[in-house]
């Protein structure tokens, strides 16, 4: 799998972003700055804002206010980003064909597709399954295949909506151990949890998110050591932020 | 029981005039379902993926016509095909090709409402993908329709069975013709009213196996979308 060199698509620069929705705030003045380098991971309650700024920074949502850079420019395709879903929907072919899809779409050249295919499936441990109907995994297995179809798009930024939500231990294993393998390769990884014992074995950065607002963010080992709002402080105790 | 051994004889022996209406009933069914499919499935699609004004009054008039009924459509294609109709100069009334177009007006809108709402159901399912992975237009409505095909045959198979089985809208047309524009189902009705039991039950025999077999392929289609596709 290539490489791609971070410094032409970040920092990713989220500059007072609002987003409504039938009329309700859900993001709310956000200002944010994602760099390169160990995977970033939002927390907070449901409904806090996650997947909506997730999914801003995918293109896939308009912005009420604000403006969301790249490399200091403003892009509308999601072009060298790619993301996970939380429920991520399997297209009615093979796991295999699902991944070749997403590669066909990615502009991946026909002679490159059997390889690739058999490269991410190989990557997410899915190299026995690539014939069985999609539809048919496991939900771990699902998302693994969903993450391997995001990895087609050779992205640069990789966005994961609660990847192990709802998920076994092993099956969330499974997944964490591919977002280091990711995270090795110099893909930035910005991932949505409400799992904080995710957030500390994978985050570099914390986001932490309330109300559709940053209520604080920074690197992770400060952030678990020594929180720095009263909300913060009172997340990581496990009281209900309402 | 005397017409019944008749009737099974007719079909069994193979006899030229029942197999000559079988024939003319599925070459005018068959007809009408593949153009009601050229346009039913494009007309479903796109209105399952385009927001105008007016769309959902259309939703509910076509999915309205689903039920439209066959002498009403029979009626609208003779006025249109009649000699003093806007058509009628092309002289198509009493021809197999005006029992095509009255069934091609009854399945379209059985095709389309079902392509629309199967080709919705799975954009509302797979829009975050396709629009995460970039997909432009065309290929979404490709991927959509290949990946509803199975859903889709079964619309298809539900405008056949609809098309073989009526009997409204191709008498009007056709005209039930001997040896022209005679189908299963209008020489049901005329041999039964004749007293000739034996040619209609054969034919009957023949039209429902016929619904038996479009149900077994419908049923297959589904096996199959779960086997191979999920």
């Amino acid at each position: 799998m290539s490489v791609r060199m971070l410094e032409s698509d970040l920092p990713i620069c989220f500059s007072q972003v609002g987003i409504v929705s039938g009329g309700v705030t859900i993001l709310n003045d956000v200002s944010l700055t994602f760099l390169g380098g160990a995977p970033t991971v939002l927390i907070g309650p449901n409904g806090s804002g996650k997947t909506t700024l997730l999914k801003a920074a995918m293109g896939l949502l308009p912005l009420a206010r604000g403006r969301i850079t790249w490399a200091g420019q403003e892009v509308s395709a999601p072009a060298r980003r790619a993301i996970m879903f939380q429920h991520p929907a399997m297209l009615r072919r093979s796991a295999a064909g699902n991944i070749r899809y997403a590669l066909s779409a990615a502009g991946a050249v026909r002679a490159e597709l059997e390889r690739r295919t058999d490269e991410l499936l190989t990557l997410v441990g899915l190299e026995s399954l690539g014939a069985r109907p999609a539809r048919r995994l496991s939900g771990g297995e699902q998302q693994r295949l969903s993450l391997a179809r995001a990895l087609a798009r050779d992205p640069a930024v990789l966005f994961l909506d609660e990847p192990t939500a709802s998920l076994d231990p092993a099956a969330t294993k499974a997944i964490e151990d591919v977002v280091r393998s990711i995270s090795a390769r110099s893909i930035k990884v910005i991932m949505a949890t409400h799992d904080l014992g995710e957030a500390r074995r994978l985050a570099g950065e914390v986001v932490l998110l309330h109300r559709g607002a940053v209520i604080e963010s920074g690197s992770a080992e400060r952030f678990f050591a020594a929180p720095a709002t009263e909300e913060a402080k009172r997340f990581l105790a496990g009281e209900l932020l309402i | 029981m005397q017409e019944n051994v008749s009737a099974l004889q007719l079909v069994l022996t193979g006899d030229p005039a029942l197999f000559a209406i079988v024939r003319l009933s599925l070459t005018v069914s068959l007809s009408a379902t593949f153009i009601a499919a050229l346009i039913g499935v494009p007309l479903g699609s796109l209105i399952a993926l385009t927001r105008f004004r007016g769309r959902e009054p259309v939703i509910v008039v076509l999915n309205a016509l689903m039920g439209l009924p066959p002498v009403v459509a029979g009626l609208a294609v003779y006025l249109m095909l009649s000699r003093s109709g806007p058509l009628g100069r092309w002289g198509l009334l009493f021809t197999p090709l005006a029992m095509v177009v009255a069934q091609t007006v009854l399945v379209t809108p059985i095709i389309a409402a079902l392509t629309r709402q199967t080709i919705e159901d799975l954009w509302l399912e797979y829009r975050d993908e396709l629009a995460a992975m970039n997909v432009g237009p065309l290929r979404r409505v490709r991927t959509l329709i290949w990946d509803a095909r199975f859903s889709l045959l079964t619309a298809l198979l539900a405008g056949f069975g609809r098309a073989a089985a009526e009997v409204g809208a191709i008498i009007i047309v056709g005209g039930n013709i001997q040896g022209f524009t005679r189908t299963m189902t209008t020489s049901i009705a005329l041999e039964t009213s004749k007293g000739n039991l034996p040619l209609a039950i054969g034919l009957g025999i023949v039209l429902v196996s016929i619904v038996i077999l479009v149900s077994a392929l419908a049923w297959g289609a589904r096996r199959a979308a779960e086997r191979f596709a999920g």
